[in-house]
């Protein structure tokens, strides 16, 4: 076990008597959809490469094999091709899982997801809808170079009518998964990518322990979800709140040991809608609140629940909220660990909210 | 009607998947010398057997026949094997530069180099290529610098692109050569854009786009060839279909039902299907499609059939999805193997020569590496400086940038 989540609050699991395996997060991915294949003739999934290959990440291996070509299947490379027809598949009644193979690569489907699925409900006044859930990795740490390391999430939470979901660990990301799928609006999945294999603290020097040795890894292989909207508070802490989500989450728990700030960390894990009882209830407590995420900073997420701290928080509030984020330029393939927003500069932060 | 059956969908597979045994007999491939040349200002329609047909030049006695030999000297046959077969080295020296730790990642164009050798053989320098990350051939045939080429794979302290790229998304102005993009297809309508620029001012440079044969089904595919048809833009279309898409065959994108070429129709622009693995024959085409552009007849389409002999990138295992021994049973073999029979069915080359003219390129592109390493790798020595980051999101720099870059150099 990782030292940092030796604080970890243990995952609420509903696990009756089954056995519990360890699973990586790609692993509870797989599982989240072998689940709802099963479970649902109308889910289906498609994408580029998703097919007999598995996906360039693995997240669909072995799908096609089981369910079928009709199940799941590969894609035209056409981004906005892929996401126009699973809103129209899911306006018949089907609940398409569809993967963009990178986050950085969903801008050619933006209009389809801002104008079409995010509007589809609103416009026909709930005569059409379309359930769809859009997987595709996001983030960075892997040397991807700037177009396979974008956090792209605030051009999503940004649209009114899609759900924005981001998980930390693969318990969360099969729980998630389930309840995205089973929801009737469009629900946008960024998956770490980093965290695929591993946990990562951030730190890259670090020799890297594998989920298996993490208590986020033991993954019900069977049906669970865990709510859509509802953050976790993955450590207690009286000094100072600290919000983040996917690898983010990870980093700031690294960041609180390393400072010795008694921090408490909430993995936000949906960003729309917003558990914003959890933030406020936290920093009405703490008084003071540090905001993380690898995005770029204008616009970032970051800015929106700053906002919403300071409305909600005004009067609890005991310093300026701190901000770590992404620097506002692509992302950097030389200087990953320059651009990569690490425990060394969360601690800076946690330090300078608390005043020492 | 009741009797009429359930509708179903229609799923693509490939002929072979691992395991299978590969027999590409089916395959319709017309001999060498048989397809006519029309004149450049053929009408789209006519062009139709073109777009479905198969342009060949090399036969099978590795004679150059019929309409589309280029009748290129021994010089130019030479200069054009010996810049194929320094891009294979090149390939081969950084893909195991990969292997080897001092780099994150790397693409060959392992099969295909005839491609973008002929290609830039037959553009000029100061017409614009946009091309896509498998035509390196095009900088190394003009004589780009191999150690900056290396420089920018291992993201060194003399990268020409600052450490900002990807390994192999070079850019170059000086020797025509767009700035790669990592996104799919979105130079194709780029291409149109630059060649628009140059009639637009009267010039009489061209632009030569690329797009691979998975990326045509990105709406900028289409919309390139819109453009290109409405403004006849003196451009040239460039699908590369190398028959895979990372794990996809090119069935997925639709080229099974109809070759890619054969899009071009439908536009109004001429579409010309290439053997891409025939150095002469994708060097007439050009030239026949270049022609054409300078003559203000507007743009071509060329499909240059082809085949991806190794995996898509260092980060691809093409053994998991279709059968190892695909790349070897393709029928219109390889590149460089027939430029080298060529010439010695002409009498003016051996293979004795040929295995000299291989250690030569091995040698060269080993010193460029050597050269390239004193410049750092991407995981040990020198670095592009750290404050480099902040240049050029903007031409000036606002202040909020200009605080992160100082808030990043507090912190070290
Ligand atoms: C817009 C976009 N979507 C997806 C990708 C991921 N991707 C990179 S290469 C590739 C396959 C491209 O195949 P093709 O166009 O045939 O070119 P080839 O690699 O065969 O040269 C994919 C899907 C991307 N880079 N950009
Ligand atoms: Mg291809």
């Amino acid at each position: 076990m990782s030292a940092p989540w030796s604080e970890v609050i243990d995952p609420d699991m509903d696990a009756d008597t089954e056995v519990i395996p360890r699973m990586n997060m790609i692993q509870a991915l797989n599982s989240a959809m072998d689940v709802m294949l099963a479970k649902d003739p109308n889910v289906l999934i498609f994408g580029e490469d998703v097919g007999y290959f598995g996906g360039v990440f693995r997240a669909t291996e072995g799908l096609q094999k089981k369910y079928g070509l009709n199940r799941c299947f590969d894609t035209p490379i056409t981004e906005s091709g892929l996401i126009g027809a699973a809103i129209g598949m899911g306006a018949y009644g089907l609940r398409p899982v569809v993967e963009i193979q990178f986050a950085d690569y969903i801008y050619p489907a933006y209009d389809q997801l801002v104008s079409e699925a995010a509007r589809l409900r609103y416009r026909s006044a709930g005569d059409f809808w379309a359930p769809l859930t859009v997987r595709s990795p996001y983030g960075g740490g892997i040397f991807g170079g700037q177009t396979h390391s974008q956090s792209v999430e605030a051009l999503f939470t940004h649209v009114a009518g899609l759900k924005v979901v981001i998980p930390s660990n693969p318990y969360d990301a099969k729980g998630l998964l389930i309840s995205a799928i089973e929801d009737d609006d469009p629900v946008m999945f960024f998956e770490p990518k980093r965290l695929y294999n591993a946990p990562f603290d951030g730190r890259p020097e670090t020799q890297v322990v594998p989920w298996a040795k993490h208590p986020l890894s033991a993954v019900p292989q069977g049906y669970y979800n865990v709510p859509l909207g509802k953050a976790k508070t993955v450590r207690a802490g009286e000094a100072v709140t600290v919000l983040a989500y996917g690898a983010m989450v990870h980093v700031a728990l690294q960041a609180a040991l390393e400072s010795g700030v008694d921090a408490e960390v909430i993995d936000l894990r949906t960003l729309v809608p917003l558990d914003i009882d959890a933030i406020t209830q936290s920093v009405e407590k703490t008084g003071r609140c540090v905001i993380v995420h690898e995005a770029t900073r204008t616009s970032g997420f970051g800015a929106e629940l700053s906002a919403l701290v300071q409305e909600h928080c005004f009067y609890h509030l005991e310093a300026p909220i701190e901000r770590v984020t992404g620097w506002d330029t692509p992302y950097p393939h030389a200087f990953e660990w320059e651009y990569f927003p690490g425990p060394a500069r969360v601690v800076a932060a946690l330090r300078r909210a608390i005043g020492a | 009607m009741k009797n009429s059956p359930a509708l179903s969908l229609r799923i693509p597979e490939p002929r072979f998947r691992p395991g299978d045994t590969v027999d590409f007999s089916n395959l319709n491939i017309p001999e060498a010398g048989v397809a006519p040349r029309p004149p450049i200002d053929v009408s789209a329609k006519e062009t139709r057997d073109l777009a479905y047909g198969l342009i060949r030049v090399l036969d099978k006695e590795d004679r150059a026949v019929g309409a589309w030999d280029p009748k290129l000297d021994i010089a130019m046959l030479k200069r054009g094997l010996e810049a194929m077969m320094l891009t294979r080295a090149y390939d081969d020296r950084m893909y195991r530069a990969q292997r080897q730790g001092k780099t994150s990642f790397y693409m060959k164009c392992t099969g295909e180099e005839a491609v973008a050798v002929a290609q830039s053989m037959v553009l000029h320098r100061d017409d614009m290529c946009f091309p896509t990350y498998r035509q390196q051939g095009i900088l190394i045939a003009r004589g780009y610098p191999l150690v900056d080429m290396m420089n920018q794979v291992y993201s060194n302290a003399a990268d020409p692109m600052k450490g900002r790229q990807l390994p192999v998304m070079y850019s170059s102005k000086d020797y025509g050569f767009f700035s790669i993009s990592g996104n799919l297809g979105t130079q194709f309508s780029q291409a149109v854009g630059w060649a628009m620029g140059s009639a637009y001012k009267g010039d009489d440079k061209i632009a030569a786009g690329y797009i691979g044969d998975g990326s045509t089904a990105e709406g900028d595919f289409h919309h390139a060839l819109t453009f290109a048809s409405v403004y006849r833009a003196p451009v040239i279309l460039n699908i590369v279909n190398n028959q895979w898409a990372i794990s996809s065959f090119h069935g997925i994108a639709g080229g099974e039902d109809a070759p890619f070429a054969s899009r071009a129709i439908g536009y109004n622009l001429p579409g010309l299907r290439v053997d891409g693995n025939d150095f002469l024959a994708v060097y007439a085409a050009t030239q026949w499609a270049a022609e054409r552009a300078r003559a203000n007849l507007g743009a071509t389409v060329i499909e240059l059939f082809t085949y991806r002999a190794e995996g898509h990138s260092t980060s691809d295992d093409p053994a998991r999805y279709r059968p190892a021994e695909e790349a070897k049973g393709w029928p219109l073999g390889d590149p460089i193997e027939r430029l080298n029979r060529h010439l010695i069915a002409l009498g003016v080359w051996s293979d004795a020569e040929q295995d000299a003219l291989h250690k030569e390129v091995v040698e060269e592109v080993r010193a460029a590496a050597k050269e390239a390493e004193k410049n750092g790798t991407l995981s040990e020595g020198k670095r592009p400086s750290v404050e480099t980051m902040f240049d050029d999101v903007y031409k000036e720099q606002p202040w909020h940038i200009r605080r992160q870059a100082e808030e990043l150099a507090a912190l070290s």
